[in-house]
């Protein structure tokens, strides 16, 4: 008796050859199916990464302003009006044991414009705030144009803008004079940015002494930024409001103006979910054009299946060469559409001055996406050319 | 004990969709080393016995036993792989691939039978050598005439060494001269040893053939000549 004849195996570089001999003599259709799916994953992993860039400034960004200062600030008495803090707050946080340093700020019922001409009720949105000196040092702040108050400019009429106070009033330089309450005040500095204490930003800082003599203050500050060790941050916390007023301290608000970074952070990482449905979208609609085109590829090459099936492929070696085909198609819609999303990634990050971020594992989803829209759309074609008749297929005109 | 057939049909019929009767009960046996033709008029049947012969297509009724193996004890699996190990397969057209050199044309043959590459493109090489072909191994096909376009593929056909070539009207395409050339090839094929059946409606070939199956109406009607002859001279052709 005769063995039974039984079917040699494809190595795998075979299968990869045949997949790619069906894809090289179609280039354009190759390209164009491919573009779908390519733009599919692009716009996925640009959505993922522009995301994720922006996460990983905010953090950067906390990471350098640092997440120990609290700020205190003057809550509502029970009787719903506005609560005041202490004369001496500042001095009394700054004898709590591990606080660094304090400063405060206070309210101060004045505004600011660029002559006397405005009228009073266009503020800007600008307020005019009394400041200790050694606020920015707590803030660890930067002045851009000229000096922080000192314990001279403190008494005297001069005042430091916050960099959007300075933007709204359009000064750009120092030694100009502006007109607060009722008398100018002449423009000493300008600050940096504060991501921290963005009402600082939109604040015309005078010293404390000059607010009282000219602006008729009060004294009694508003707000408290203090900074402590990292670890004793919760401790300080705790003991603050009790601190700053032993009679009332439900009156007082504690908050740490890092969270709201850090929130902001955590928001970002959940992506847009509009944008990334939109690129799932795409990547379908790429995936139902590639399965045109091996459909379109099997009814074309009926004799090539016919002449395959003749020289020994089995049903199986048949389907297998048309997934294989599928596959690479749509891997190298996978492929181009990473590079394209990162890249779009690397250019976006950088036009913002952010660090670019292209998660790992971002790339590895838009893998095992294109292998899976790829299987998906090859089956029903591979299918059809594995159950195609040897016969038949040869006999096609 | 006598040899066993490379091929033994024994009353096969096969009727298509719509009761076409191809076959009506045809008994044929061929022995190894032997050059056939099988002639008849169009629509006689003679592809469809080539089917049923290259186990491309099973028979309605009937025993078709092909080196030894009854066709219809073996899984659609087990007839690919006797395709891949026993049988060589020309065809009218030469179902090239096109932009692909005539040796990974021919290397491709070889794809299902198991073995690696290299040892494929040097079976490829040797079996273009043998078709006279030696010097278009990197040839693509449309860079080829119509006679060597078939004798590519007849070296596709024979890379493998089957024992058995089934060749469907391998000159139908191809002008006197160009089938002259094919027919020196099966000629020098069978000289070797390989059984070899050629179709063909064509009388002069036919003739060429040291045995001729003559087919009608689905029957075999005539089985004349002793296919272990050596073939007559060939006289087609414009040149030899
Ligand atoms: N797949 C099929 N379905 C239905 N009928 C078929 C099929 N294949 C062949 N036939 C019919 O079977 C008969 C025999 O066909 P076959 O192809 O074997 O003839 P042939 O002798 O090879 O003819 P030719 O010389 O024209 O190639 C014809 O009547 C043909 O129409
Ligand atoms: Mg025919």
């Amino acid at each position: 008796m005769t063995r039974r004849p039984a079917p040699a195996r494809l190595s795998p570089s075979d299968v990869l050859r045949v997949g790619a001999a069906g894809l090289r003599t179609r280039p354009t259709r190759v390209i164009l199916s491919a573009l779908g799916i390519a733009i599919g994953i692009a716009t996925m992993i640009a959505v993922i990464g522009i995301s994720s860039s922006s996460r990983e400034e905010l953090l950067r960004q906390l990471d350098r302003l640092g997440t120990n200062m609290l700020t205190v600030s003057a809550g509502q008495t029970l009787f719903g009006e506005e609560a005041k803090l202490p004369v001496d707050a500042a001095a009394m946080v700054r004898r709590v044991g591990p606080v660094r340093t304090a400063a405060a700020t206070g309210s101060v019922e004045a505004t600011v414009r660029r002559t006397d001409q405005i009228p009073e009720a266009v503020t800007g949105g600008i307020s005019v705030q009394a400041a200790t000196v050694d606020l920015l040092t707590t803030l660890e702040g930067r002045v851009v144009k000229g000096t922080w108050l000192n314990a001279a400019t403190e008494q005297r009429p001069a005042v430091v803008l916050g960099s959007k106070a300075a933007e709204r009033l359009g000064i750009t330089r120092t030694g100009v004079q502006v007109w607060m309450g009722d008398r100018w005040f002449t423009v000493i500095g300008i600050l940096g940015p504060m991501p921290l204490a963005p009402e600082i930003e939109r604040s015309a800082l005078i010293g404390f002494p000059a607010a009282e003599k000219h602006l008729g203050f009060d004294g009694h500050p508003t707000t408290i930024y203090e900074r402590s060790a990292e670890e004793s941050v919760e401790a300080v916390r705790a003991v603050l409001p009790r601190t700053v007023n032993p009679e009332n301290p439900e009156e007082v608000n504690v908050s740490r103006p890092s969270d709201a970074l850090a929130a902001r952070a955590a928001a970002a990482g959940a992506f847009t979910n509009l944008l990334l449905g939109l690129g799932g979208v795409a990547l379908l609609v790429g995936g139902v054009g590639v399965a045109n085109t091996m459909v379109i590829s099997v009814l074309e090459r009926r004799k090539e299946i016919g002449l395959r099936r003749s020289l020994g492929a089995t049903r199986g070696q048949v389907r297998v060469q048309f997934l294989a085909e599928s596959l690479l198609l749509s891997a190298l819609g996978g492929i181009a559409g990473s590079v394209l999303g990162a890249l779009a990634t690397i250019g976006y990050a950088l036009s913002r001055d952010w660090p670019p971020v292209v998660p790992p594992w971002a790339i590895g989803g838009a893998i095992g996406a294109t292998l899976l829209v790829g299987t998906v759309a090859g089956l029903y074609p591979a299918m059809r050319a594995a159950r195609l008749s040897p016969t038949v297929a040869l006999a096609t005109t | 004990m006598t040899e066993p057939y490379v091929v033994e049909l024994r009353d096969v019929t096969k009727v298509y969709a719509g009761n076409v009767q191809a076959l009506r009960g045809v008994d044929l046996a061929v022995g190894g080393g032997e050059l056939l033709a099988i002639v008849g008029p169009s629509g006689s049947g003679k592809s469809t016995m080539l089917h049923m012969i290259g186990t491309l297509d099973r028979p309605t009724s009937g025993t078709v036993r092909i080196a030894g193996h009854d066709v219809a004890d073996l899984s659609d699996r087990e007839l690919s792989a006797l395709r891949a190990h026993h049988l060589g397969f020309v065809f009218q057209r030469f179902h090239l691939a096109p932009g692909m050199t005539a040796l990974d044309n021919v290397a491709d043959g070889l794809l299902y039978t198991g073995i690696p590459l290299r040892a494929r493109r040097e079976r490829a090489a040797a079996a273009l050598e043998r078709v006279r072909l030696g010097h278009r191994l990197g040839h693509r096909p449309e860079q080829l005439s119509g006679g060597e376009q078939q004798r590519v593929a007849v070296a596709r056909a024979v890379a493998g060494d089957p024992p058995l070539l089934l060749a469907d009207e391998p000159t139908g395409n191809l002008d006197s001269a160009a089938g002259a050339e094919v027919l020196r090839v099966l000629r020098d094929l069978h000289a070797a040893g390989t059984t070899i059946a050629v179709i063909t409606h064509d009388m002069e070939i036919a003739g060429w053939c040291p045995r001729q199956v003559r087919v009608r109406d689905g029957r075999i009607v005539a089985d004349e000549g002793s296919g272990r002859r050596a073939p007559a001279e060939i006289t087609i052709g414009a040149r030899e």
